[in-house]
């Protein structure tokens, strides 16, 4: 039995293959070209190669040599953050400043473990108003403070 | 002399009371963003470049590029006071740093800091004057083959630091060359890697990606273990080092500044580089070297002056060759780009104003920082106290507002997440981030420059090595790799980032 000796190393080499493989994959169909005329799938196909085997022989290592082990990961904090980026891009233009900054303010907020509703609805209304006095009217980021679902 | 006359005609324009302003203003802010944790120079000025489009674009560069050598500063006062590196380039610093705070020398540390940065930010500026106008003839005479061999030299460069195994650094730069190849292929006319997506034929907005990596990739990499910071705040009153001091700080600060100013012009070096090598030569040439790690006060004048050095001649090659050496300068290329400014050797020429400005503005910026730093340390070390999870909420409303900000389009946002989720599993993988950006925005540059090269040698790859300046930038590649596998090397290398 293999034992994997350096987690991180393992699991970074299997990145390194994935994003090799998939580059490789969607360079497939275009024009390779010769060296002294390189076509667009010239450079990348060398890339990806290279870092294919580059992901090989970390995970080779991994085995052989020991390396950092893996800390938890912070899927609460994965969750809202994306969560509160989405939900944020989702509404800026539709529903305006005004419901997009506190939705991302009070989702991300959520990922702490010292959340506390009262502070989150403070810090909410403050960055929600810091944003349309600065941002919108300061310097001029066309962002609609009420969106257009509201107003025509 | 040109010299003279080129100075004075930046202190003409650094001195006018708008870029004056712009420039406290850069300073302030890098320091502010320095000290609180989770923010670096690279998503700050990613966030600020949309708002500079309206300024003049001397008065843009100024205040950017204050933020960058301010950050530094503000990165080595909580390296000292708290043990934590506000940036990667303090991060020697909180060696010794913090070993003297613990002995209640924290006041004289930053002192230090503060002396040697601003001695080193003067000779900096000095050789900046004097050495640039040189470098750009040369960098006239560069040729397809050499840009290329310049940016190997950089990328690998900018791994020699890197945590853990080389290989998976080099992984990290081949990685985020390809991304960087995402869009349309500009001679072919061919779309690569957009799987589709309409937004992706223009390539990753290289903003949006900055600031999912070092922004919210970092936000997701704080919230995994919430503790309290204490800073050892209490005895600051005395700040002045004594004349022992002073006799052990000289020679590492010149020394410091040598070194940093050297490896700084290095694309890939800068001050992380140069901190790390001056503390290394140190502990090697001291004859106090058992002290180094314990409080050593040569451990703190050293990097701080070698850092701040190396963060302004790294201004070198981003003016003269157009080619980054770091995320930050890339932005940089970036403002000067949306400002009209091409860079490259015809900068200084074309735009002496703009040339001079910037360096003579580096200059007072420092004499800034020394003047508003050393008293307001105090208030600094407050701001150290703010609860992360009352800090990083705004944060991300800022990175969110900034990169919608760009093209007014939520697709940026998306990327931005994508890349933030991204930048966190690679940090949980010891992968570093910073060389996978610089290849992110050298990629395209490397292409092109490969292509031409072959073009010229009608398909022959020898043509790298048969250029002599191309082959020595290949063979000082070679020898940055080589060094990592030193035995000394290994362990100093080891050291600094056994407190990370």
């Amino acid at each position: 039995m293999i034992a994997i000796r350096s987690p991180s190393d393992f699991w970074a080499g299997l990145l390194f293959i994935f994003f090799g493989s998939l580059f490789l994959y969607h360079a497939r169909g275009m024009d390779f070209g010769s060296a002294l005329r390189m076509g667009p799938s010239f450079f990348p196909i060398i890339l990806s190669g290279l870092l294919v085997l580059i992901g090989i022989i970390t995970i080779v290592r991994s085995v052989i040599v020991g390396g950092e082990p893996i800390t938890k990961l912070a899927l609460k904090g994965m969750l809202a953050i994306t969560a509160a980026g989405l939900l944020f891009a989702a509404l800026v233009r539709g529903a305006g400043i005004i419901f997009a900054v506190p939705a991302l303010t009070l989702i991300s907020a959520a990922a702490s473990e010292r959340f506390h509703w009262r502070t989150a609805l403070i810090m909410a209304a403050i960055l929600t108003i810091f944003c349309g006095v600065v941002f919108v009217y300061g310097l001029g980021v066309p962002m609609p403070v009420i969106g257009t679902w509201f107003v025509e | 002399m040109d010299v003279i006359t080129d100075l004075m005609l930046g202190f003409g324009t650094a001195i006018t009371p708008l870029n004056l302003m712009y420039c406290l203003a850069g300073v302030f802010l890098g320091t502010l963003i320095g000290v609180l944790p989770g923010l670096g120079p690279v998503a700050t000025i990613a966030m600020l470049l949309p708002a500079t489009f309206g300024l003049p674009p001397v008065s843009a560069l100024i205040m950017l590029a204050g933020i960058y050598y301010g950050a530094q500063y503000g990165g080595s006062t909580t390296a000292i006071l708290i043990n934590l590196p506000g940036e990667s380039s303090s991060l020697v610093t909180a060696l010794d740093g913090y070993a003297m705070a613990r002995k209640g020398r924290a006041g004289v540390a930053l002192a230090t800091a503060a002396i040697g940065s601003f001695f080193a930010g003067t000779v900096a500026t000095l050789l900046i004057a004097l050495a640039a106008p040189p470098l750009a003839e040369i960098a006239l005479k560069f040729g397809p083959p050499e840009y290329f061999s310049l940016m190997v030299l950089g990328l690998l460069a900018s791994v020699v630091l890197a945590h853990g195994p080389l290989l998976k650094a080099i992984g990290m730069i081949v990685l985020g060359l390809l991304l960087g190849l995402v869009g349309t292929d500009p001679n072919a006319a061919v779309q690569r890697f957009t799987l589709g997506v309409p937004e992706l034929s223009d390539g990753l907005n290289f903003v949006a990606v900055a600031m999912g990596m070092f922004g919210l990739g970092e936000i997701i990499k704080n919230l995994e273990n919430e503790s309290d910071r204490s800073a050892l705040v209490g005895k600051l009153a005395n700040m002045m080092p004594t004349r022992e001091d002073w006799k052990r700080i000289v020679g590492p600060i010149v020394r410091g500044t040598v070194v940093g100013s050297v490896l700084g012009i290095l694309p890939g070096g800068g001050a992380i580089l140069s901190s790390f090598a001056a503390y290394s030569l140190e502990k090697k040439i001291s004859p106090r070297s058992d002290e180094f790690g314990k409080g050593a006060i040569e451990g703190v004048a050293a990097p701080e002056s070698a850092n701040n050095a190396g963060a302004q001649t790294s201004f070198i090659p981003m003016l003269t060759l157009g080619i980054p050496s770091n995320p930050v300068m890339a932005l940089m290329i970036g403002a000067l780009i949306i400002h009209g400014v091409q860079p490259g050797p015809s900068v200084m020429t074309e735009q002496p104003a703009l040339f001079w400005g910037l360096i003579v503005s580096m200059w007072i910026g420092n004499l800034f920082l020394i003047i508003l730093n050393l008293p307001l340390v105090g208030v600094w070390a407050r701001m150290l106290m703010i609860p992360y999870h009352i800090l990083f909420p705004g944060i991300m409303v800022f990175c969110a507002v900034g990169v919608f900000s760009l093209n007014n389009t939520p697709f940026d946002l998306y990327v931005m997440v994508v890349f933030g989720l991204l930048g966190y599993i690679l940090i949980k993988l010891n992968c570093e981030l910073a060389p996978m950006l610089l290849g992110f925005i050298l990629g395209p540059m490397m292409e092109e420059y490969l292509r031409r090269s072959l073009t010229l040698s009608r398909g022959d790859p020898m043509i790298f090595l048969h250029r002599p300046i191309s082959a020595a930038l290949l063979v000082l590649a070679a020898v940055a790799l080589c060094l990592v596998l030193f035995p000394w090397f290994r362990r100093t290398r080891a050291a600094a980032f056994a407190e990370d």
